[in-house]
């Protein structure tokens, strides 16, 4: 940290990090709604007040979509919210999700310099603000779009990737068409992730914005199965974005797996979260109600099902995890929302097996305790059983929240795709490139399971190099300013 | 997305023929795929097998019987009207080959998948036996259609009001202990009688390929819903299957799997049947 910043640093000490008002963990847990209420605009300006505007900002290296941080941040500051939302739009299109969902803890905010001698300005509550301000304002800025180059790209996923690709694409000046599989786009988004965490009138609100720059979505199919990559570049398509996501839940191949009551976390967030199941019977897709539920697993994925099923009614909702606290790879917000609300943790502890009552339903579940052993691969240390620590676990409802492996209908219907042995899209790093020309790919699909706003980076980079090969034009070393202008 | 109805006609007792507008799935559907439709805003996702295609017209053909509030939501449901989605064509084609003497077996509205199948086992070469049963004679489903494809037809129901007075497991049985040849058998309907049937081919050793109804959502392999054992392994029938080696397939936990929801859509059906009542 330079001399100049490291005074500035010790002259805002005197503002705390200003933290959002939040739904009281007692009511929070009998709905739906969305936890935090976010920043009221004095709070907004006071936060921005803290940044330390430095000449080289270290944050911005931190963000996988390359936002101008400190640039927005000093917007806010002079109260010009609109103008910030506009600002990051320029770099993200989806600002609104990513304030909620990206952990910032670990790219933006861990590298503010601020964060050394206390706590980081907190880049994403700020980002969420504008984002939300701006869309409340209805004063919704469409960026200019360049002339149309005629070239038809396809995206394939309407997940965080598929958005971030087809927005970038489209204000390139290409005819952009996105295919979802599901009834509505979002992928991820939608079907994944509780409306108490990302509303979902959010995400429908980013896709709308997508169809306002002009991108066609078409719901309900399936590439691979309605039509076929090949199809699809027989129709005309000059290029293509693969951005299917890791949808092909894993167990953990325990006995009792298959009884009634044992959801993979895809299956109870996707009838809970895209199917309504919480408004059953006004909405007609059912959902297991538990008194004692069980999730395994220690992800974001994880404590969305536990908090899920606590807002189902659950009596009693545990987090199972057969690693430590430290391991956990859940977001500390996520993690502490989690504890708030009554869930409990139930940590080195790894289930056995479930076991069924006399109609096929879980009625309990065998768990051994663990410790912590040498480091593993993922250099994280190894949990090992204790000997004679089985214990059983009365639950009725039991979540398997251990990950995601890469869905297989496009591999399965692309010759000349390559693919990781674990079932991964081989693309390059930098430019998304698959065996296959003209298709590109990134997100969960190429990466297996990890972030939004990863998959988002991935998405624009893609798209960067879609526009090159299509256009010769590179933008990749210098990324677009996008002149706005007020529509 | 939405998918028009051309018609929608009740066919047997509780059962109903509906034809939709669908080109990309006329155009893409191999015998032993399967949809997935919702009919309405709040609807629930349920798969359902496509009995035929016309894929110049740009139509689909389901037969499905009603059970509860979707499928009576969806017998409501007039020509002219719009199913909310449509999606397909999901699961495996069935893989068809000349298998030399194939046995096709359908019970119940299961008739209505196994016979696009039996129409491409023909097609491929095969010589066709056909079982076909249902509960009583008007229960009987696309009688005419299966007696131009099939080389022999047997007929059975439940109460002998035609054919057989019996299950379609004893006309099999029969045939077996004549030592009749079968190269090949596809059997699907209620899960007791698949059970029955692959008991019966097991000994013998006779390739049974079984298609399984199992509850999805996504249809795509993403929620696991719809898994089965098969050998002893988890399998996804929207991605894996939906057909399956018979011998393999653990029908006890497909049957409990089944049932796991029967409360709630007992519920769905009886709020719906009082608000149509109304």
């Amino acid at each position: 940290m330079g001399e100049q910043e490291e005074k500035k640093s010790a002259k805002k000490e005197k503002i705390p990090r200003q933290k959002m008002a939040e739904q009281e963990p007692k009511e929070r847990i009998k709905n739906f709604q969305e936890v935090p209420y976010g920043f009221t605009p004095e709070q907004a300006m006071l936060e921005a007040s803290r940044c330390l505007k430095c000449k080289k900002p270290k944050c911005v290296d931190g963000c996988p979509v390359n936002i101008n941080i400190p640039e927005f941040i000093s917007l806010i500051e002079q109260g010009k919210f609109i103008e910030a939302a506009w600002k990051i739009k320029e770099q993200n299109a989806l600002p609104s999700i990513c304030g909620r969902v990206c952990p910032q803890e670990e790219q933006c905010e861990k590298l503010c310099v601020l964060g050394k001698k206390q706590k980081p300005v907190s880049i994403g509550y700020l980002e969420r603000f504008v984002a939300d301000y701006e869309r409340a304002s209805g004063k919704i800025q469409l960026p200019k779009i360049r002339p149309k180059t005629g070239k038809k790209v396809a995206i394939v996923g309407s997940g965080p990737a598929g958005l971030t690709a087809a927005g970038e694409l489209i204000k390139l000046g290409h005819d952009v068409t996105i295919y979802e599989a599901l009834h509505l786009p979002g992928g991820v988004l939608v079907y994944g992730i509780p409306e108490f965490r990302l509303p979902k009138a959010i995400v429908q609100a980013e896709v709308e914005y997508l169809k306002a720059l002009g991108v066609k979505l078409e719901v309900d199919v399936v590439v691979g199965k309605t039509i076929t990559v090949d199809e699809l570049f027989e129709q005309g398509v000059d290029a293509m974005f693969i951005g299917t996501g890791a949808g092909l839940p894993q167990f953990m191949d325990i006995p009792g797996e298959e009884l009634n009551g044992v959801y993979s976390a895809n299956e109870f967030l996707t009838r809970n979260n895209l199917m309504k199941a919480f408004k059953f019977p006004e909405y007609d897709t059912p959902i297991l109600r538990g008194k004692k539920v069980a999730t395994i697993g220690g992800g974001n994925v994880a404590m969305d099902s536990a908090r899920t099923a606590l807002r189902l009614g659950a009596e009693k909702s545990y987090i199972v995890y057969r690693r430590s606290r430290a391991e956990m790879p859940a977001r500390i917000d996520e993690i502490e929302h989690a504890e708030q609300e009554g869930i409990e943790f139930h940590l080195l502890t790894l289930p056995l097996e479930i076991y069924p009552n006399e109609q096929g339903y879980v009625k309990a579940m065998k768990c051994q305790r663990m410790q912590l052993g040498e480091p593993d691969e993922s250099g994280r240390r190894r949990p090992v059983p204790i000997p004679g620590s089985e214990f059983i676990m009365d639950v009725d409802i039991v979540i398997v929240a251990i990950g995601n492996r890469p869905n297989p209908l496009i591999p399965q219907t692309t010759p000349g795709l390559q693919t990781q042995k674990w079932g991964g899209v081989i693309a390059d790093e930098a430019t998304g490139k698959t065996s296959r020309e003209h298709i590109y790919a990134g997100g969960d699909i190429v990466t297996g399971a990890a972030t939004v706003i990863l998959a988002m980076g991935a998405g624009k980079k893609a798209a960067y190099a879609i526009h090159k090969e299509l256009t010769g034009e590179d933008l990749s070393a210098s990324l677009p300013k996008g002149e706005n202008k007020q529509e | 997305m939405p998918s028009k109805i051309i018609s929608n006609e009740k066919i047997a007792p509780e059962i109903f023929k509906i034809v939709l507008v669908a080109p990309q799935i006329a155009k893409k559907h191999r015998a032993g795929q399967f949809i997935i439709l919702r009919v309405g805003e709040r609807g629930e996702r349920i798969p359902l097998t496509v009995v035929e295609k016309d894929p110049q017209a740009g139509t689909i053909t389901l037969i499905y019987q009603v059970v509860g509030k979707t499928t009576m939501w969806l017998s409501d449901k007039k020509a002219g009207e719009e199913l909310q989605d449509l999606v397909g064509p999901l699961g495996n084609p069935t893989e068809i080959e000349n298998f030399g003497n194939a046995v096709a077996i359908g019970g119940g509205v299961g008739c209505a998948c196994v016979y696009p199948i039996a129409k491409a086992l023909k097609e491929a070469g095969n010589h066709l036996t056909i079982i076909w049963g249902a509960r009583t004679k008007e229960h009987l489903l696309l009688e005419k259609e299966i007696a131009e494809i099939s080389d022999r037809l047997e007929i059975c129901t439940d109460d002998g009001s035609k054919g057989t007075h019996g299950f379609v497991s004893e006309v099999l049985k029969r045939m077996i202990e004549q030592k009749e040849k079968i190269d090949y058998v596809i059997a699907v309907g209620p899960v007791p009688m698949m059970r029955a049937i692959v008991e019966l081919t097991r000994g013998p050793g006779i390739r049974t390929v079984v298609s399984l109804n199992s509850i999805m959502v996504d249809g795509t392999g993403m929620c696991g819903s719809c898994r089965v054992l098969v050998g002893g392994e988890r399998k996804f029938a929207c991605v894996d299957g939906p057909e399956f080696d018979g011998h393999k397939v653990d029908f006890k936990n497909m049957m409990t799997r089944l049932r796991v929801y029967k409360e709630f859509e007992d519920l769905a059906k009886e709020k719906y049947q009082e608000e149509r009542g109304r």
